[in-house]
């Protein structure tokens, strides 16, 4: 079962939630081929984002996808986001079934 | 003077917000609330729509569009001078308090009912077309130095957020269906939508309290601001409603909707349109101070003003 593990990276961002139609266009036209999203609530440098209403909202984004692809889109939201937005992004290697699929 | 008990919800909210109470309306329900409330005003005021000739409207609607640009004229210049913001938050500000709170309507709404003073149903056009202009007018003003902006995104946001898809579709259908059409519905529509407005300020309350802190990054110059701008806009649409004819009920709603400042439809077009503008900024004064102020001093002064300014000419 082992054998058909391989490393691929997963790509976390949590960001306002008004930003997920843009995030999901820029990962599609970039090379991934799926996303997920959550709902998220927290606390950081903005403060209190508790979810109750609409522009009080995060949500968390996670991709699957190989290493290149990863750093392009890491690239795309640093350039775009990341001086305007609440927006935090993050890499970790993840193992997987399918390859083919990420 | 007269009082409306639906804003003690309000104060509730509030309270509960500040003693860090484990209340919390879930954001589903907050959903399905401000989908019943925008549903319930356009219904209702496309009922009334259905009782007076479109032309007679259009020509009111034109001078009310023309006098609310007004407010983000006027603000964007006193934001940026007397208040010492920049480009970009003066005209996102600006645009927050030139477009309209539909809450604030409703409150003014049930304020006028309990009073016993009776305002054209109508009004709730204006509220449908008051909403976006002002968002257009703030991109134009943060970006006559330059910068991109992406126009077909801002608009689609406008013109398919759900504030104006389920207004404008309440509105049509009321209109379409008459009040015998719609007299089915009425219990949902009519009967319950204090009770749902009451749940609704609630949660306004408590969202609020969570606010408070953006307050004390806004400072004293956006918080004079955020109470006089509000004033001064109810008292132009004070002389609006009189100019074209409305009575004292209708000019106290029209007031209200000048004096009210967005904070759902305008924050998440600004957010797009012109990133850099802090949105603690804009919604700390929008929501933090001026959506209380006008729920608990704004609609009975512009109600006081009104009576007083009606008497005077008669």
């Amino acid at each position: 079962m082992s054998s058909s593990l391989h490393i691929r990276k997963l790509l976390t961002i949590i960001c306002e939630s008004t930003l997920e139609e843009d995030i999901a266009e820029a990962l599609a036209r970039h090379g991934a081929r799926g996303h997920t999203v959550t709902d998220a609530r927290g606390r950081g440098t903005h403060g209190l984002r508790d979810g109750s209403w609409s522009a009080g909202a995060n949500v968390r984004i996670e991709v699957l996808c190989d290493e290149a692809t990863a750093r392009e889109l890491l690239a795309v939201l640093e350039h775009d986001y990341f001086a305007d937005y609440y927006m935090v992004a993050f890499l970790s290697d993840v193992q997987v079934l399918r390859p083919g699929k990420f | 003077m007269p009082f409306e008990p639906v804003i003690l919800f309000f104060a509730l909210g509030l309270v509960a917000g500040v003693i860090r109470s484990d209340l919390k309306i879930p954001g589903v329900l907050y959903e399905s609330l401000s989908i019943f409330l925008l549903l319930a005003i356009g219904l209702k005021g496309g009922i009334e729509l259905a009782k007076v000739p479109l032309s007679s409207v259009a020509g009111q609607a034109a001078v009310v569009l023309a006098a609310a640009l007004l407010i983000p004229l006027a603000a964007f210049p006193v934001l940026r001078r007397l208040v010492g913001l920049s480009r970009a938050d003066a005209a996102s500000i600006a645009a927050h308090y030139g477009s309209v709170s539909v809450v604030t309507f409703a409150v003014a709404g049930s304020f006028l009912a309990r009073s016993g003073v009776d305002a054209e149903g109508y009004l709730v056009v204006f509220l449908v077309l008051l909403e976006f202009p002002a968002l257009i007018l703030g991109v134009i003003l943060a970006r006559r130095q330059g910068g991109n902006t992406q126009w077909g995104r801002l608009l689609h946001e406008v013109f398919s957020g759900k504030s104006i898809v389920l207004l404008l579709g309440g509105l049509i259908i009321g209109w379409v269906a008459g009040a015998e059409g719609i007299k089915p519905l009425d219990r949902l529509f009519i009967d319950l939508f204090k009770g749902m407005l009451a749940f609704f300020l609630l949660e306004m309350g408590l969202v609020v309290a969570g606010r408070l802190g953006d307050l004390r990054r806004a400072g004293i110059g956006l918080a004079a601001f955020a109470i006089l701008m509000p004033v001064a806009a109810g008292m132009l649409g004070i002389g609006t409603g009189f100019a074209i004819g409305l009575s004292t009920g209708g000019t106290v709603m029209l007031a209200t909707l000048f004096a009210s400042a967005s904070y759902i439809a305008a924050p998440a077009a600004m957010r797009i349109a012109v990133p850099e503008a802090n949105p603690a900024l804009s919604i700390g004064a929008a929501l933090g101070i001026t959506f209380p102020f006008n729920l608990l001093a704004g609609i009975p002064l512009y109600h006081w003003l009104a009576t007083q300014a009606r008497s005077m000419t008669s």
